[in-house]
């Protein structure tokens, strides 16, 4: 049977989901395998090295580099206050003598007698890895992090904004192709995760984070929009660290678009669940889309959890993904071998499709992609 | 197996969006191209190893092929070739996963900082930034800047051999101190590669050897006057293959299914253009435009120059050809208006599903006015660093008084320019060769007689990669196979003052003594056809304040060689520009696109 690979995002009603959460440096695990945690919870810290400033001590005593051995008042590895002598010129007779002082609090790191520079180290940072899902330990990645598994609902996101975030799930808006406007959003909706259908605009966006909204999921927000919001035209797809006051996860694109059913449907099941959402996109070097997260409460794993994805075949439901038609849902008719020339006179691999509406259409089959079941 | 018995290759280069296959066989005593297939570049989750989508791709060219190159669970290929399954050799290229980034050091930024540039480049690497002692920046702000993009290698240069050691021991301490990580694997130490003052080494040594996985080569700038680039070079490729892919996502399983070391794909479509270059004695300037980003290659002055736009490119970076170009530079090209929101929409959508094609003709139109306008900045950025040594002192006779150029010029004139080659997704798979031939023209500009031509199906990768083993394939397949002959460009420079005057007129002597003449008109496109293998004599005139490079006004003879699109006229002038009114704009820009069939229907 004739087959094709097709990338496709993952739309689940029930999949383990296995989560790394890792220092950037090595530090200290706080939890043990088997722990339940929450999403709040703290499963690993440790202390990022302070800032470096350089002094050069040569320069500033006027001396040589070898030289400042000679005039040093600290070692390294020495702890200095802010404005604390590193190094004294003996002066003249106890007179007209320089110095030098620590411009910070931290330690001396390196003294260097090829240079004549002082590399200075601000106190540590310390930093805490929550758990970011409900969920059980599930190993122990020794002075790293933890890796956490959950049984949940998992949906990607194509595009979104701002980091994670976690709040109980309401769905606004009333039909995956409603879309999300400013009367829509309420007093009540602080702290949630709310759900919008084929787009947020721009006013509802900024009243969500007035009201202290967490987070937003929607089919499509406009690029327009996205410039205003951001300030600057995003040029490459990276983001996750904006600090907007609100995480958006955007499921199908940019423009008014419908969100997939399958996808509102789930989170149309899940309402009033907690949910751990995070908006980071990376399209590039070892790509990262945003994601939905809501742990089930079951006790064991059982068989129903999802797994892999099998290429498109005959009877898969893929939905189109760029003109025309763009966003429709469909089912594969059949996957023709030989290349065919499309409208635009490229000759192309295609796949013939039926769309829910009854449209029978021949794509490129790299416009399409395979909505997971 | 010894070369004569190789009989079947199979190459691929995986690309940052599409990974492709190609399959060569020897055939009556000649290698020759059979089949290519492609699939997406999996280095995106839940897949995330980049081996399925070389599967993938492969198993498209055995569809495609009628016959089995993958192993029956489709895991492994099988070698050598036996009873018509397989292939004897199996070679790869990549610049998936961002292909190699790297930040390069130099003392001073425009001297051993730009020699660095160079080595960095030349080695197939994105330079993500050039440390140096002047740089403007704070040592805090430095250490910063490379903790926060972590490179997969760093460049250390500066100082020339038995010069002053302190700069560059500073900024060997300034990398001490960031202790930068590695972008992919927590768990290996950062490779350092030293190529500066050699007298500095053991200070080096000191500094660094404990922190990184420091190793050491020759200065790439051993004196002002000269640049020894080679052997720093070969030791990043090397660095790359030992630490860098051997920890990105799939690359170990890869590496135990080709035969020969993976190269980067700009490194690999480099030598290919250098051996255009030596072989047909050529100046040479050629573009690899892809999904993330655009290299241009260029030979002037037997000088090899090559740059990397890591933000330009047709998929994953086609919103930042956007931003930087701007909406109006892009809708330059377009002959038809287009509401900005929707345009906006369609740009991003793109960028975040890099891997769509246009199916509707107005989307190609908008792809391809993308593609001019990443070429265009992609050219001015290569203009910019393929420049001569800066910092040297220059001799100078009194005949030089009124002639005076600075240090540092830019190597590339294009009236020098024998040959414009393209190469890349959108420029390889035009679904008519005529926009190929539009595309190049327009954002090039190329001036005086300029041939034109293409990469036939996008695999100069493969195929520089391959003339590393198999020199006689790699060879075979790209005279038969791989370069297309466009035609030639005929530009002369001067500015057209009114549209519809006569700027040259032309006399066209064919091999068979037929002989054609012509005037072409300022503003316009003309085409001539002249056959692929076909020369031509032309003797020029052109009008005054019109020059072909024998200065304004003054005749110019050459000859044209030519191709399936044939002998293009532009005389557009040189810079030009497009009327102000919008109507006027667009029934300008039709009147070109239909001068050289570019569209169906206009």
């Amino acid at each position: 049977m004739a087959s094709a690979y097709t990338p496709g995002l993952k739309i689940v009603s029930k999949t383990l989901v296995e989560k790394d959460r890792k220092l950037p440096l090595l530090g200290e695990v706080r939890v043990k395998k088997g722990d339940k945690v929450k999403a709040e919870s703290v499963v690993a810290s440790t202390n990022l090295p302070g800032n470096v400033f350089m002094v050069n001590i040569a320069n500033l005593l006027s001396i040589e580099p070898h030289e400042i051995k000679d005039f040093l008042k600290k070692k390294e590895g020495d702890r200095v206050e802010k404005d604390d002598i590193i190094a004294e010129t003996t002066g003249f007779f106890g007179f007209f003598k320089s110095c030098v002082r620590s411009p910070i609090k931290g330690s001396i790191e390196n003294l260097s007698t090829a240079t004549g520079q002082a590399v200075l180290r601000e106190p540590p940072i310390p930093v805490e890895v929550h758990a970011y899902v409900d969920g059980e330990i599930d190993d122990i990645y020794p002075n790293e992090g933890v890796k956490i598994k959950t049984t949940a609902t998992y949906i990607q996101g194509i595009f979104g904004i701002g980091g994670e975030v976690t709040g109980l799930l309401e769905v606004v808006s009333s039909s995956p192709d409603a879309v999300l406007e400013k009367d829509d959003i309420k007093p009540v909706h602080a702290g949630k995760i709310i759900v919008g259908g084929s787009l947020v605009t721009a006013e509802a966006l900024q009243k969500a984070i007035d009201v202290g909204v967490r987070g937003v999921i929607v089919g499509g927000y406009d690029a327009h929009d996205l410039k205003e919001f951001l300030g600057y035209d995003l040029g490459v797809a990276i983001t996750g660290t904006e600090e907007k006051g609100i995480t958006l996860v955007v499921t199908e694109g940019f423009g008014k678009i419908q969100m997939a059913h399958k996808t509102y449907e789930l989170l149309k099941a899940a309402e009033g669940m907690k949910t751990s959402i995070n908006g980071a996109t990376q399209i590039r070097a070892g790509v990262i889309r945003p994601e939905v997260i809501i742990p089930l409460i079951v006790e064991a794993h059982d068989e129903q959890v999802h797994q892999g994805n099998n290429g498109m075949l005959v009877g898969t439901s893929v939905r189109i993904i760029r003109q025309p038609h763009f966003g429709e849902v469909a089912k594969v008719v059949n996957l023709p071998e030989k290349p065919v020339v499309i409208e635009s006179e490229a000759k192309v691999r295609v796949v013939d499709i039926e769309t829910t509406s009854g449209l029978k259409l021949t794509l490129p089959r790299a416009n399409v992609e395979i909505i997971e079941e | 197996m010894s070369k004569t018995e190789i009989t079947s290759i199979l190459a691929t280069d995986c690309g940052s969006t599409t990974t492709k296959a190609i399959l060569i066989e020897k055939r009556d005593n000649v290698f020759r191209l059979v089949v290519r297939g492609e699939a997406p570049t999996t280095v995106e989750a839940p897949v995330e190893d980049v081996t399925q989508g070389v599967l993938n791709a492969v198993s498209e060219v055995q569809e495609l092929a009628g016959r089995q190159i993958l192993t029956d669970d489709g895991k492994a290929i099988i070698k050598p070739i036996k009873d018509g399954k397989g292939v004897d050799l199996y070679v790869s290229t990549s610049s998936a996963g961002g292909g190699l980034q790297m930040m390069v050091s130099g003392v001073v930024k425009t001297m051993s900082g730009e020699s660095a540039t160079r080595a960095a480049l030349g080695a197939g690497a994105i330079v993500m930034d050039v440390l140096a002692t002047n740089d403007g920046r704070l040592p805090h702000q430095k250490i910063q800047r490379i903790r926060h993009l972590r490179p997969d290698m760093i460049l250390l240069s500066g100082g020339v051999d038995g010069g002053t050691k302190s700069h560059v021991i500073a900024l060997a301490e300034i990398i001490a101190a960031a202790s930068p990580k590695a972008r992919l694997g927590a768990g290996y130490e950062l490779p350092v590669l030293y190529a500066g003052n050699k007298d500095a080494q053991a200070e080096i040594k000191e500094t660094l050897g404990t922190k990184v996985a420091l190793d050491i080569t020759d200065n790439l700038r051993p004196s002002m006057e000269s640049e020894n680039l080679m052997p720093t070079r070969q030791k990043i490729q090397h660095l790359f293959l030992e630490h860098v892919m051997s920890h990105a996502p799939g690359y170990p399983h890869l590496m135990e299914l080709t035969d020969e070391d993976i190269m980067p794909t700009p490194g690999a479509v480099g030598d290919i253009m250098q051996l255009i270059s030596r072989k047909k004695g050529l100046t040479v300037v050629g573009a690899d435009i892809g999904g993330a980003t655009t290299d241009v290659f260029s030979v002037f002055q037997g000088i090899y120059n090559k740059s990397v736009s890591a933000n330009y490119g047709m998929s994953y970076s086609i919103s930042n050809v956007f931003a930087e170009a701007g909406l109006e530079n892009i809708m330059r090209w377009v002959p038809f208006e287009m509401d900005e929101r929707d345009l906006r929409n369609r740009v991003k959508n793109k960028m975040i599903r890099p891997t769509t094609i246009p199916y509707l003709l107005e989307e190609l139109m908008v792809e391809q006015a993308c593609a001019r306008e990443a070429l265009r900045l992609s050219f001015d950025q290569h203009r910019s660093l393929a420049v001569g040594l800066k910092g040297i002192q220059q001799e100078r006779t009194i005949g030089d008084v009124f002639e005076q150029t600075m240090t540092g010029e830019t190597l590339v004139n294009l009236k020098d320019l024998n040959m414009l080659i393209g190469s890349g997704g959108v420029l390889s798979h035009a679904p008519r060769r005529q926009q190929t031939a539009m595309m190049l023209i327009d954002s090039f500009l190329p001036e005086g007689l300029t041939q034109l031509t293409v990469d036939s199906i996008f695999m100069m990768p493969q195929l520089g990669v391959l003339a590393k083993v198999h020199e006689e394939a790699a060879l075979s397949v790209f005279e038969r196979d791989c370069l297309i002959y466009l035609g030639t460009c005929v530009a002369p420079t001067g500015i057209v003052k009114k549209t519809g005057e006569a700027v040259l007129d032309y006399v066209l002597t064919k091999q068979n003594g037929d002989v054609l003449k012509g005037t072409v008109n300022g503003g316009e496109l003309n085409v001539v056809k002249l056959a692929v293998g076909e020369t031509a004599k032309i003797v020029i005139h052109p009008k005054r304040h019109y020059d072909m490079g024998n200065g304004p006004g003054k005749d110019f003879e050459g000859e044209v060689s030519g191709g399936i699109v044939g002998l293009i006229f532009d005389t557009r002038g040189r810079p030009f520009k497009f009327p102000t009114d919008n109507a006027e704009r667009v029934k300008l820009v039709k009147s070109w696109y239909k001068a050289l069939d570019l569209y169906p229907g206009l």
